[in-house]
């Protein structure tokens, strides 16, 4: 700074973020003449423990700094007198009362006003915000008269504002949000379920998914209307359904602001005249409002650090949050509610807590996560969010600090008495399913089914039976199950048993039935592959084609530059001249690059989207089928030459590969699928690499589960040996089957196994011993899907309705996408490098 | 945009879009993807191209919300953008331009 003597600083507003700003400036330097202009007409006071107020805190106790505080610091405070005009080249502001300050730097501290929706009635006697002190003195004068209150918005301010009512002692006290949850900035539908259930029992009564159509009375509110046709009684109404920032000022003076509201801000603060700053909630920095204090504090510490000559930059604030509402705790910190995550969740009913932790998808960061009821852990799971600590193998013991101790009573299912019949077809109590799932540590639906029988009747019973035995589980220390994503709080498994009850065939189907909100990309996929593995109806047909990876969607792999790959299945790497030619034909017709696969077949590649019908068309007329290259299905069963030729093979490797392929070939499962069969211990197909291997010995064949190469290569592990084939196809549909209905979703065969409670020896059980009494069932399941098994490319090419999505333009389906390019390599094509600049 | 005058182009028949999907067409010469949430009789358009390899694909992504935020996810490496704000979900600072979209007499038009 170049000026002599000292500088003038002006603050527009004295709420919480104005009143820190002066201190943290006068804090470093005395050098400032230091000028506050505040609206109300008290001094900066606490607004985030307004509701105090109502518990017999008086304004002075709320207040931040006794008005000799600013008298001993030097600040001219102007009080219940707003700043009304800017004067940008002369650098001066005029209040409302006509006071001209000249300043050399401008302060925009105005905060933010309560965003009142504009329903019909709304300025009716008996209708408040809830912002200020006068507001609250307001409602509390006009409650005297009122026995019915409710506040619109389950917010975070909004159960502030009932609180305030519930202090002032309404007979009654009702919620009204919009939204199908409360907070839902900061937690998500199972967390706000159980805050929902622990605020009732303190006296509120909450409407959730309730949008008021009007406020009715005559001069004063009587009555509102929900635009579901119902009603409620009330005589006095707090609106608390957001903020809105306090830009007028801003707006008037020509600075920039945000199309929804807040001034334009960069990361110095600075709005768009550079010796004009704002700070706090009427401030729009990285494009949002940062409506909390924390973050408001941060930046008058930016703006008075760097007036006096330091560099700091408000950087994208952490909004994690801890606070207690009306007693009850509540947290959200990093990112709360991020899909591209796994989640870890602990939900006790009875003592109202729930916990989520959203793990990084390979398991080694925390992102974020939501706490109610029970926030201990909060600093700890911050810090190890901010700090990007790896997690230790258990990382939900970092939110279960505080399990333990007594046995918890529970509610629904688990208070019923032992005596209650559970299952009436086969006459099962409780206190049976309690016993086997508790003393005989039996923890699955099967298992159950198994040795008591409940639920092999008309099936009615199997959810209360799986509440039971997850009832059985938390009352023994803990419960945790990883959900689907925001849109289903359900794992795979439970999801797949549901859909399988209620017969779902679609996506739209479930996700009324289970879900909420739109879906997204992580369960869309995960939807179809159950209804696939289930029903295996063609996955394009009855509006599913929207809820499939974009792969499936369009039976083709996506590739760089927006070209697809096309790959017949050619079953067992067996092939005729007379295909091959084919194959060579249509590639050279469409243009196409052409690889041997690592699974012996043929990929060609750099179709556009609109010839792959036409490509097709020719691939089946010459015998070809779809290669499922695209899904998570089956893909491949490499062979070896076997004994046909190899002079070392001891069986007919090829013969049964193709069989083996041909039998599983469409079958959609949780993850690709890939098999091997090999003539003899040589193992040239590496069949221990696959999810399911078989390799020829004297005696039959000796079956492997659970490889895989990729990334983190694993051997496939011996399940039965020396077995002739048709057991072996029977354990193989078993096994795949008890695979496709319990694995996490894009959870490959090893992974699965890892996580399996007994691991080989259990799987062994299940499949090789039948312990769970469920090998006929599997059996006959994986022979319906065999038998709906047709070619989805050959529907595709033969139904119009379907053929015509293949197209880039719809509104030009004969163009082709113009920024396709190629490049040429080795005498082939090659896509262009989406790297290249400009 | 706001100082521009919009004007509106025919795009598709309503049928070309599908239901809770996206479908991409070409006006003035430029890629527009448009999409459909039947289940809440919305529509929106974005460009086509997702900024971050420069494919043009997001017409072909899984459409859907976060946090009720309407959203498309890109089919080559998931990238997700809001299709209201037109802003990456993810961390990154990738941005989509966004269009008007209305619907008359079974006809699409966008507002470029």
């Amino acid at each position: 700074m170049e000026m002599t003597g000292r500088t003038r600083v002006v603050v527009v507003g004295n709420g919480m973020v104005g009143y820190k700003f002066c201190e943290k400036l006068l804090a470093r330097s005395a050098a400032f003449d230091v000028t506050v202009f505040g609206e109300e007409p008290r001094p900066a006071y606490d607004r985030v423990h307004l509701s105090s107020f109502f518990e017999g805190k008086s304004a002075d106790d709320l207040s931040m700094a006794p008005l000799s505080w600013y008298a001993e610091n030097g600040i001219t405070l102007y009080l219940s007198d707003p700043v009304v005009d800017i004067d940008r080249e002369a650098k001066t502001v005029r209040s409302h009362h006509g006071v001209v300050v000249p300043y050399d730097y401008l302060v925009l501290a105005t905060g933010s006003g309560a965003f009142v929706p504009a329903i019909p009635g709304v300025e009716k006697e008996g209708v408040f915000v809830y912002r200020t002190l006068e507001d609250l003195n307001l409602i509390r004068y006009y409650a005297r008269g009122a026995r019915k209150g409710a506040v619109i918005g389950g917010g975070l301010l909004g159960l502030e504002a009932a609180k305030a009512l519930l202090d002032l002692g309404l007979e009654e006290t009702h919620v009204i949000e919009f939204a199908p949850r409360l907070m839902p900035r900061q937690i998500d539908q199972a967390g706000s379920d159980i805050l929902k259930h622990k605020l009732e029992s303190l006296g509120l009564q909450i409407h959730l998914s309730k949008n008021t159509q009007e406020i009715a009375g005559d001069d004063a509110i009587r009555r509102m209307d929900f635009v579901d046709g119902s009603h409620l009684d009330v005589d006095l109404l707090v609106i608390s359904a957001g903020i809105k920032p306090r830009d007028e000022i801003a707006k008037l003076s020509g600075l920039e602001v945000g199309s929804r509201g807040g001034i334009v801000v960069n990361d110095r603060l600075q709005t768009s005249d550079r010796s004009i700053f704002a700070i706090g909630e009427c401030a729009l920095a990285h494009h949002m409002i940062y409506g909390l204090v924390a973050p408001g504090y941060e930046m008058a510490e930016v703006v008075a650090a760097n007036l006096c000559g330091g560099d700091k930059t408000f950087l994208p604030f952490d909004m994690s949050t801890k606070l207690k509402l009306i007693g009850v705790d509540v947290a959200s910190f990093g990112d709360p509610f991020t899909n591209d995550c796994r989640t870890i969740i602990y939900e006790d009913t009875a003592k109202g807590v729930y916990k989520r932790m959203n793990v990084s998808t390979d398991g080694r960061h925390l992102l974020g996560g939501i706490l109610v009821g029970d926030a201990d852990q909060y600093n700890m799971l911050l810090q190890t969010v901010k700090n990007l600590t790896v997690l230790p193998p258990d990382p939900e013991d970092l939110m279960l600090g505080s399990r333990g101790g007594s046995a918890d009573t529970g509610t629904g299912v688990m208070s019923l008495p032992d005596e209650a019949l559970i299952c009436s077809c086969e006459a099962v109590t409780k206190g049976a399913i309690c016993h086997e799932a508790g003393e005989n540590n039996i923890t699955t639906f099967e298992g159950i089914k198994k040795c008591t029988g409940a639920g092999s009747g008309c099936g009615g019973c199997v959810p209360m039976v799986k509440d039971i035995i997850q009832g059985v589980q938390k009352q023994k220390g803990m419960y945790v199950r990883n959900t689907v994503c925001e849109h289903f709080s359900y794992t795979r498994q439970e999801l797949f048993d549901l859909v399988k009850i209620r017969g779902i065939r679609t996506y739209d189907e479930a996700l009324s039935a289970y879900g909420e909100g739109d879906g997204c990309e992580v369960c869309k996929p995960v939807v179809s592959s159950i209804l696939a593995s289930l029903w295996n109806d063609m996955i394009l047909e009855k509006g599913n084609a929207v809820a499939q990876d974009s792969n499936d969607r369009f039976l083709a792999n996506i590739q760089r530059g927006g070209t697809y790959s096309v790959v017949p299945r050619i079953p067992g790497g067996e092939i005729t001249p007379e295909k091959l030619i084919v194959l060579g034909q249509v590639a050279q017709k469409y243009g196409l690059y052409t690889k041997i696969t690592g699974g012996q077949r043929i990929d060609l590649f750099g179709a556009h989207v609109s010839d792959l019908p036409v490509i097709w068309e020719e691939l089946i007329a010459a015998g070809f089928e779809s290669g499922h290259a695209y899904g998570k299905a089956l893909r491949t069963v490499k062979s070896c030459v076997g004994s046909t030729w190899c002079r070392f093979g001891l069986h007919d490797s090829v013969s049964f590969a193709i069989e083996i392929e041909d039998r599983y070939k469409g079958i959609r499962a949780p993850h690709k699928l890939k098999g091997g069969v090999s003539g003899c211990i040589r193992e040239c197909a590496e069949a221990q690499s696959k999810d399911f291997g078989v390799i020829a010995t004297e005696k039959g064949w000796n079956l492997y589960v659970c490889g895989n190469g990729g990334s983190k290569p694993k051997h496939a592990q011996l399940l039965a040996a020396d077995i002739d084939d048709r057991t072996l196809i029977r354990y193989l549909d078993r096994f795949l089957m008890f695979y496709i209905k319990t694995a996490d979703p894009l959870t490959r065969t090893a992974t699965w196994l890892d996580k399996m409670d007994g691991g080989m020896a259990y799987l062994k059980s299940v499949v090789v011993e039948d312990s769970l009494g469920i090998g006929a069932e599997l059996e006959a399941e994986m022979e319906q899907l065999i038998g709906q098994y047709k070619c989805e490319w050959k529907e595709v090419v033969e139904t119009p309705e379907l053929r015509k999505r293949f197209v880039h333009f719809v509104n030009a389906p004969e163009k082709k996408d113009p920024e396709v390019r190629f490049e040429s390599l080795r005498g082939q094509i090659k896509a262009e490098d989406w790297n290249r600049v400009g | 945009m706001s100082n521009k005058m919009l004007t509106w182009h025919p795009a598709c028949s309503v049928e070309d879009v599908p239901a809770d999907g996206g479908a991409c067409a070409l006006i003035e010469g430029e890629q527009i993807a448009i999409y459909y949430f039947a289940r809440r009789n919305q529509w929106y358009a974005t460009q086509n191209e997702c900024p971050h390899k420069r494919q043009m694909a997001l017409s072909r992504g899984m459409i859907g919300s976060k946090s009720g935020e309407p959203k498309v996810a890109c089919p080559f490496h998931k990238k997700t953008f809001s299709l209201e704000s037109g802003l990456c979900l993810g961390d990154e600072a990738y941005t989509i331009r966004t269009y008007p979209v209305k619907v008359e007499e079974g006809t699409v038009w966008i507002g470029l």
